[in-house]
């Protein structure tokens, strides 16, 4: 793994990524450790639980695909929903495009594959622009690689351990909660400007709204709804809101 | 399965790397490019609020559920000590009492 690269795990960023994860990681073990019981509750055999864990790496898209597996769907259904639960991820992409570009592809994909909600929030929270000197664009990827880091192995311990006691830990209890906090932390975090907050609250009753819609289209839907108003706003009233600090 | 399972990875990489699996030369247009910075708190908070107020696909239509209180004394606990791992605490701290012990 790219984490064992000297010049990333060696540098102070890398560290920082690490400790600014840290107060999430209980939240991302709680969602992991029932994804864990959830894959193994459906009817999932033990290895192929272990299996989607290890590889697959994506919450949400797992719990969408089980079913499906389960039932026997046609394998290009799986991945078909597999791609549109992870739509929002594709938006990030587009964000994280000019940070990592410098780098070959084979590590681009790799980043790009660790890096999932969580992980995308803080490092654009931390670096508002994307790096223009080489120690700057090092600086950021060593972040990005100690962030990803704890969370990859918070999400592993945690899912595995999920799958080790599923059946001792039913999903009633509601323990994956948890997870559900910990977003919320982040969020309010985030809520810096007020169109921010708009763009909060534009998003959340969107994706109530549109929840019908199939493969968890209503988050994609209400990204864009979110943002087009916030763009919109910015042009009518441009003196509410620069940069945030 | 298995098939299934290193295809469902290969959907990682590709839609988490969208936009970077190629490196030809273009540039994101201005309006774009302001536009992302509402999107990470457009996104979590298009996964979180329906996680709070919907069950089994419905709005819900009591008062009585564990997760209004949780997320609320979360944001409570959020905006006065800045601290994410509170928020997880504290929030879980109301939510399973009202769960597990009033059936919320």
């Amino acid at each position: 793994m790219m984490f064992l690269a000297p010049k990333l795990y060696q540098h102070p960023e890398f560290k920082i990524g690490m400790r600014e994860l840290a107060p999430q990681a209980l939240g991302i073990a709680a969602w992991g450790l029932m994804t864990g019981v959830s894959m193994v509750k459906a009817g999932m055999g033990l290895w192929a639980s272990i299996a989607m864990t290890l590889l697959v790496f994506a919450g949400s898209s797992q719990l969408a695909a089980i079913p499906l597996i389960v039932a026997g769907a046609p394998a290009w259904v799986i991945l078909v929903t597999g791609f549109c639960v992870n739509l929002r991820f594709v938006v990030f992409s587009l964000h994280l495009r000019p940070y990592l570009i410098h780098l070959p592809r084979w590590e681009r994909l790799l980043h790009g594959y660790v890096t999932a909600d969580i992980s995308y929030v803080l490092f654009t929270k931390r670096f508002h622009h994307p790096g223009k000197t080489p120690e700057e664009q090092l600086n950021q990827e060593a972040y990005l690689a100690g962030n990803d880091c704890l969370n990859w192995g918070s999400w592993m311990v945690a899912s595995l351990l999920g799958i080790a006691l599923a059946n001792f830990i039913p999903p009633s209890w509601g323990l994956g909660f948890a997870g559900i906090l910990c977003l919320l932390g982040i969020q309010c975090s985030l809520a810096s400007t007020r169109l921010r907050m708009v763009s909060s609250a534009v998003a959340g009753i969107a994706a109530v709204t549109a929840y019908a819609l199939p493969l968890k289209l209503n988050i994609v839907v209400a990204i864009a709804a979110a943002v087009i108003l916030c763009l919109s706003l910015e042009r009518i009233k441009p003196h509410i809101q620069r940069r945030p600090a | 399965m298995f098939g299934v399972i290193v295809g469902l990875s290969a959907v990682t990489v590709v839609a988490r790397s969208f936009f970077f699996l190629s490196n030809q030369d273009w540039q994101l247009p201005h309006w774009a490019q302001r536009g992302l910075q509402y999107a990470p708190i457009a996104a979590l908070s298009a996964v979180v609020v329906p996680e709070i107020v919907m069950s089994q696909g419905a709005f819900i239509t009591t008062w009585q559920d564990a997760r209004l209180f949780a997320a609320a004394a979360g944001a409570v606990i959020y905006f006065s000590k800045r601290d994410v791992l509170m928020t997880i605490i504290g929030g879980m701290a109301v939510y399973l009492p009202l769960h597990l012990g009033l059936g919320f």
